[in-house]
């Protein structure tokens, strides 16, 4: 497409432009929708384990619900406390919202369907996403507000808790594909197990790092059961007390666009992103995005399940399983993975 | 061109955040403007190639050592007036620690345009297609593999005396032991008795 629009009347540098900003659009056009669908299945999916309707209303089956909800907080009035910090206070949600966002420049939606193809992906998302705390950190400094402010300490420490075991991982994923580039880690794990599995999580030793990825995926996002820093009975809302109309749909797409992130990234770490599971020429016959989504919507369905079934832990609970548990666990993993690809693939 | 305008972008904010670092009244925005500041350095590293050092640089100082300068500088109880009364007694050294930075970095560009030791490797970082995570691999874990080790050992002691030095046994609390909770079963927590009316249990 870049070439096809440098070549007409605009030149290289123009059609370049051009030609990124659409495929911009055609990213974050469709994941804002997404989201609004996901937050709609989310309601769905905790009414129904919860033994109620859920939204049903607005729309066949209440699918416009989000939609309702959206225009709802458009036409509210923005909110600035009087004691708030009032450029930080703004610039918070925006941080979230973007960070949500550029994150998902380097995600393969499908062979070489991708936006920016850079041989440091993996390392891109991770610094990107370490970005998105400073939305919540900022916001509860910002607010000077109690609540938020407890939140915001609560959510600094959790996030950098957690990252170190996600990048523990993330590196015994990186040993095994032999880079950073997502592309190349999903064609790695083509026909990796017993030569017709595609997937990381089915070899018996990264999957163990599949279990710890997916729940440190669930305390990086804040999500239930670790969503301390928006703990309704201690909290009334964490670091979103004092926002109000769009400051406040901004944190919300965003924390919902970071969960899709995260299960985007489960399914292309460790089970075969765009492959199908099997590696069986008919299953090809179906694109690669419709297998990737599909897998992004397992996930999840697996991000609600645990959020309707499981209590919230304890501040000392979440600080103890991250820095005890998933740490040592996570580090013994690398070095027994590194001294496995030592062993068979670059001899003793 | 628009490699000469994204360097400019970069270095004129690089220059701008790290003066209002300094210039900021309140801590918290001095901290902000750093981080900035280290975004836009990682920027700069993207332009001259070196994509790696660049996402390691907004990895460890923007995504975990400035959100912990945060951390601590967001809990300060911050008095104005008691911030600023100390302008006149620390200026001198102020001035003397910018003097002596000044002198360094002038003679460094005065050394590096005057040719620096092997000026065929200054250039480039890597040789065109070979991505500098591989490149630096080769090096670290090749030709200096004993400096990289050392410096790991030195980051590990340092690890260790920080936390022997933080570390307290509080004797006051009562922590909680998981693994002792799950294996606790009904039959060791609850007794059934059939006690006649009039006695006591026995406990």
């Amino acid at each position: 497409m870049t070439e096809w629009f440098q070549s007409t009347w605009m030149g290289p540098a123009l059609g370049w432009f051009v030609s990124t900003t659409i495929l911009i659009l055609m990213i974050a056009l469709p994941l804002m929708l997404a989201v609004a669908m996901i937050i709609y299945a989310d309601r769905k999916i905790w009414a129904a384990m919860a033994l109620r309707r859920g939204p049903n209303v607005v729309g066949p089956l209440g699918l416009l619900q989000s939609f309702a909800d959206g225009l709802k907080v458009m036409l509210q009035e923005t909110i600035i406390p009087s004691a708030a910090n009032r450029g930080l206070f703004l610039l918070a949600p925006i941080i979230t919202f973007t960070v949500a966002l550029i994150v998902w420049a380097v995600i393969p939606f499908g062979e070489g369907m991708v936006l920016a193809d850079i041989n440091v992906g993996l390392l891109y998302l991770l610094a990107a996403s370490s970005l998105g705390v400073y939305g919540v950190i900022i916001s509860g400094w910002a607010s000077n507000s109690k609540y938020p402010f407890y939140s915001a300490l609560r959510a600094a420490a959790q996030m950098v808790s957690y990252e170190v075991s996600i990048g523990f991982v993330l590196i015994s994923v990186v040993l095994w594909a032999d880079s950073f580039n997502l592309s190349t880690i999903v064609l790695a794990q083509q026909a990796h197990v017993f030569g017709f599995l595609n997937g990381f999580g089915f070899n018996p030793l990264l999957f163990p790092m599949a279990v710890v990825f997916l729940i440190s995926a669930l305390a990086e996002t804040a999500r239930a059961p670790f969503d301390l820093t928006e703990a309704e009975s201690e909290l009334v809302a964490g670091y979103q007390t004092e926002y109000s109309s769009m400051s406040f749909a901004l944190f919300w797409l965003g924390e919902y666009a970071n969960v899709l992130l995260m299960c985007a990234l489960n399914a292309i770490l460790f089970w075969g992103g765009w492959l199908p599971p099997v590696d069986w020429a008919p299953l090809y016959a179906v694109p690669g995005i419709i297998w990737f989504f599909a897998k992004i919507l397992i996930f999840f369905f697996v991000f609600s399940w645990i959020k309707a079934t499981v209590p919230r832990y304890r501040y000392d609970q979440l600080m103890r399983l991250g820095w005890k548990i998933f740490l040592p666990i996570s580090l013994i993993w690398v070095f027994l993975v590194s001294g496995y690809l030592m062993l068979t693939r670059y001899g003793a | 061109m628009i490699q000469a305008f994204a360097f400019y972008l970069f270095a004129a904010v690089v220059i701008l955040s790290g003066a209002l670092t300094v210039l900021s009244r309140n801590p918290v925005h001095s901290v902000l403007w750093l981080i900035l500041a280290f975004f836009n350095a990682a920027g700069l590293m993207v332009l001259v190639g070196a994509e790696f050092i660049a996402m390691l640089l907004v990895i460890v100082y923007v995504g975990a050592v400035a959100v912990l300068f945060l951390f601590v500088v967001m809990m300060l109880d911050i008095d104005f007036a008691e911030l600023r009364s100390g302008f006149v007694r620390y200026g001198f050294f102020g001035l003397l620690v910018a003097l002596v930075l000044a002198a360094e970095m002038i003679i460094a560009g005065g050394a590096w345009s005057a040719g620096s030791l092997e000026l065929s490797q200054r250039a480039a970082p890597t040789s065109g297609d070979l991505p500098n995570i591989e490149a630096m691999g080769a090096l670290i874990y090749s030709k200096y593999l004993y400096i990289f080790e050392a410096a790991g050992l030195v980051l590990l002691v340092a690890m260790i005396g920080a936390i022997v030095l933080t570390h307290r046994e509080r004797k006051d609390v009562r922590p909680q032991n998981i693994s002792d909770q799950v294996r606790r079963r009904p039959q060791d927590a609850v007794r059934n008795v059939v006690q006649p009316v009039g006695q006591g249990v026995e406990l």
